[in-house]
């Protein structure tokens, strides 16, 4: 077979066949750590930059939205909707059955800061339409809302409620949440 | 054992002998990696093959990495290469690895045409396979020269105008080939970017022409230290282990150089100048290329004709291509020529004091050293190499390379 | 063989000698000193890189840009997050309002060191002529960068005290600066540095030559802030690297004394 390396007759007159194949194995485990070790940085090389890395998270200052606005942020290279919610939103939101959800979740967990901190008027999520990826309609006063007064994505016709959630048409899941804080009253910083 | 050679290999593994079957790439790995009868007296100087084909594989792997976060535009190119170095995670170590690269590839590409040209590898049956060597030698500084202008720096500005103008010096075209080449007035962005797109395609045609060379190499298989034929199955050893393992022990000593500069001294071989961003309006005062390309600056500039300095540079490697048939001698190997072979070491001396001189300015005594030197390496080629073979008498051969050896092992 | 090994040994020493006779041949060599990061095991002396940012701070980043660097980079140098926020915050970096004009807002860590030019030839232009060079590789873009930058901040003369035969040389009048190790001696940059020039929070005496030696370690790390995963990795690799040719060696034997 081609892959025996050692000819045969190998275990010939100089030695110690244990030795040899010790040997053999030995260096053959080395090469193989040597050869992982310096495929590391190769594929390492590939990973976000440190540059990239520094602009991961962003802070706001979230003071001018006024109650019923929503703004648009850019952040890792994708929409982040915030909205400062009316009374009549968050309640809506607040009274939803978990049964009528695809993707249950309450509006609570929604609305929560790293830090644990809830505020129901400030929603953030990622505008990105769980089902391909499109950026669903509703942050502009015209823009249509969809049935349940959140938003709705002009794709597929996927429909999200006041909290971003998931509520008909394909989308599997809610529009995600990222992970942020607010680090004085005004001021959220976003990843 | 070199005797099964030739005795269709016989696979155990099904799946290996379904594909062979049908695609024999393993029959072929076994007959030219594995049984493949190779002369058993080389000494280390025919490791350099080996060496320099990792080389080659690293120089793209590492290129391949760096191309995915480099910008080949001229406001952006030096700042790119910047951040690779700072902001890329290990990318300092890509850039280094690649950097310092290109001058050892050199270096084990070198010494393998030292090793050739000693033991009289380019003659017959081998021409062709010398031939395809040198291709790979002008694509090589093909290469490195367009690699060298992607950092855009002071010297790879002022290399590459220096480079390209060789080309005015052709008589009624040359201005027009030279804004050919540059795409513009003068090296700008579309030089840049072309360079760009020629350093990323060359290495694969060289790995196509390394491909041919090897094809060259096994029909008549390797050239040893004796110059002389392998006669039978005694006088050769099956190329692995034999062969793979030695050549593995080498290009770990090898690695083992290349590494202490990347390390501990990766910008020895480079110029600081390049760590100054390119500048049209502003020449460095001393350009120099990088060290591979010293000896060939040092002919260009010799001669005080332009024509004549571009033709005598392109002329110094021009003059590899004929060489087999240049040397008129009946043996290969310089162990059997008691002339020759001090010849061949005085070449070596002299293209070192040609790399000296293209390292210095040409003033003083550098411009008629460096006279001296480029007459020597024509006469090396053209008068001393025919007329040396022609009444040199060599020293009388051994028998065989397995009558050698034994002979050695015993005295 | 053994011959042959030999003169590949010098055929290689005689390349390195070559390559030190390239490099050997400048105008003025400047004072050998000895420096924290030389060497296989170099590292940053981070007390004197941190005093070395405050004397470019103060005094360099007035006329000399560090583009290539970010202020999120000093965290290497040993600064908290928290100061690196401050140092940042303190300068105005030009942007754009929401309504799309221009205006300045207080820097982040991601942001690069602020020009002290808005571009090159207001740079030119505020200078007699030439843009004073950017700082963030200067240590590796000079040849023996390190102490011919430590040379060149305390290598000036001043007129009244300089030869007759220097000046007669040189052609200096006393409105010029006069450097030992600037090539052609007439520098455009008056002398920077000082006895004093700075006072060091961590009261470090300010002399002209700690000045120097400090704002090199801190240029220095600029120019190579990877030197010490480098120095790392590298120490490890030969190593590896010994074991595998000793491994190879007896393999190879191994092999070669079963030599049909």
């Amino acid at each position: 077979m081609a892959s025996s390396s050692i000819p045969a007759g190998a275990h010939g007159a100089s030695g110690d066949p244990t030795r040899r194949d010790f040997l053999m194995v030995a260096t053959g485990a080395m090469a193989a750590i040597g050869v992982a070790a310096t495929a590391w940085p190769f594929i390492n090389n590939l990973n976000p930059a440190a540059d990239t890395l520094a602009l991961s998270s962003i802070e706001l200052n979230i003071a001018p939205i006024k109650v019923g606005q929503a703004i648009t942020v850019k952040w890792r290279g994708k929409p982040v909707f915030i909205r400062h919610r009316t009374e009549k939103e968050i309640k809506e939101a607040e009274a939803v059955k978990m049964s009528e959800l695809p993707d249950p979740q309450t509006d609570n967990a929604r609305v929560t800061d790293t830090a644990k901190k809830v505020r129901p008027e400030w929603l953030i999520i990622v505008g990105v339409c769980t089902h391909l990826g499109c950026v669903p309609l509703g942050q502009n006063p015209g823009d249509p809302k969809g049935e349940y007064d959140g938003w709705f994505c002009p794709c597929h016709g996927s429909q999200y409620d006041s909290s971003g959630r998931i509520r008909k048409g394909p989308a599997p899941k809610n529009l995600a949440v990222p992970d942020y804080l607010f680090t004085t009253d005004t001021i959220v910083k976003i990843g | 054992m070199a005797s099964s050679h030739g005795a269709p290999p016989v696979f155990n593994n099904r799946v290996i002998a379904w594909i062979d079957h049908r695609l024999p790439i393993f029959s072929y790995l076994e007959k030219e990696y594995h049984t493949f009868p190779t002369p058993r007296n080389f000494n280390y100087f025919w490791n350099f093959g080996a060496i320099a084909t990792v080389m080659l594989v690293l120089m793209i792997a590492t290129g391949i990495v760096l191309a995915t976060n480099y910008t080949p535009h001229v406001t952006m190119a030096f700042d790119s290469v910047e951040r690779i170095m700072r902001d890329v995670p290990q990318g300092w170590l890509m850039r280094y690895l690649h950097m310092t690269g290109a001058s050892f590839f050199f270096i084990a590409v070198y010494i393998h045409i030292f090793r050739g040209l000693y033991y009289g590898s380019y003659k017959a049956p081998r021409e062709l396979l010398w031939i395809l060597g040198v291709i790979i030698l002008l694509l090589m500084m093909a290469t490195a020269f367009m690699g060298y202008v992607l950092p855009w720096g002071q010297m790879s500005f002022w290399g590459a105008t220096v480079i390209t103008s060789l080309f005015s010096a052709i008589p009624v075209v040359g201005d027009s080939i030279t804004t050919w080449l540059w795409g513009g007035f003068a090296i700008d962005n579309p030089t840049l970017n072309r360079f760009y797109a020629l350093h990323y395609l060359l290495p694969f045609v060289i790995v196509a022409v390394v491909a041919l060379h090897v094809v060259a190499l096994h029909v008549h298989g390797s050239n040893n230290p004796l110059g002389i034929d392998v006669k039978g199955p005694q006088d050769t050893v099956p190329f692995h282990p034999y062969y793979t393992m030695k050549d593995g022990f080498g290009v770990i000593l090898f690695l083992i150089v290349y590494c202490c500069f990347v390390f501990f001294a990766p910008d020895y071989l480079g110029d600081a100048a390049n760590y100054i961003p390119a500048n049209p309006l502003v020449t460095p005062t001393h350009i120099v290329p990088e060290w591979y390309f010293l000896p060939f600056y040092a002919i260009l500039r010799a001669i005080p004709d332009k024509l004549g300095g571009v033709l005598a540079m392109f002329g110094s490697i021009g003059v590899l291509f004929v060489l087999p048939w240049l040397d008129t001698s009946r043996v290969r190997s310089c162990s059997f020529r008691p002339i020759y072979k001090w010849f061949v070491g005085l070449l070596v001396i002299d293209l070192f004091v040609l790399g000296w001189c293209g390292a210095n300015p040409p003033e003083g005594f550098f411009v008629p050293l460096s006279r001296v030197a480029t007459i020597y390496y024509f006469f090396h080629f053209l008068v001393l190499l025919p007329v040396l073979g022609k009444i040199e008498r060599p020293l009388p051969l051994p028998p065989s390379i397995a009558d050698a050896v034994l002979k050695k092992k015993a005295g | 063989m053994r011959r042959f090994i030999a003169s590949g040994a010098i055929a290689l020493s005689a390349l390195a000698i070559g390559a030190v006779a390239i490099a050997a041949e400048t105008e003025v060599h400047p004072p050998h000193k000895h420096w924290h990061f030389q060497g296989p095991f170099g590292t940053y002396d981070r007390a004197a890189a941190q005093r070395g940012f405050q004397v470019y701070k103060e005094v360099c980043s007035a006329c000399h840009s560090l583009s290539l660097l970010a202020y999120r980079n000093l965290m290497d140098l040993g600064l908290s997050e928290n100061a690196v926020k401050a140092i940042a915050a303190d300068v105005q970096i030009p942007d754009l309002s929401d309504d799309g004009q221009p205006a300045d807002r207080p820097g982040r860590p991601s942001d690069r060191f602020k020009k002290p030019f808005a571009n090159e030839l207001a740079a030119a232009a505020a200078n007699g002529g030439k843009a004073p060079p950017d700082l963030s590789v200067i240590i590796k873009a000079r040849e023996d960068g390190p102490n011919y930058v430590h040379a060149l901040l305390t290598g000036y003369v001043p007129f009244d005290k300089l030869t007759p035969a220097q000046i007669k040389e040189t052609g200096v009048t006393k409105d010029d600066n006069y450097n030992t190790f600037f090539p052609g001696h007439r520098i455009a940059m008056p002398p920077p540095l000082a006895d004093d020039k700075v006072t060091y929070v961590d009261g470090t005496k300010a002399t002209l030559d700690q000045e120097a030696s400090d704002v090199v370690e801190f240029l220095a790390w600029a120019s190579e802030p990877h030197l010490e995963d480098r120095n790392r990795t590298g120490v490890r690799v030969i190593l590896f690297l010994l074991a595998m040719a000793g491994l190879m060696y007896a393999v190879k034997r191994q092999v070669w004394a079963d030599k049909p």
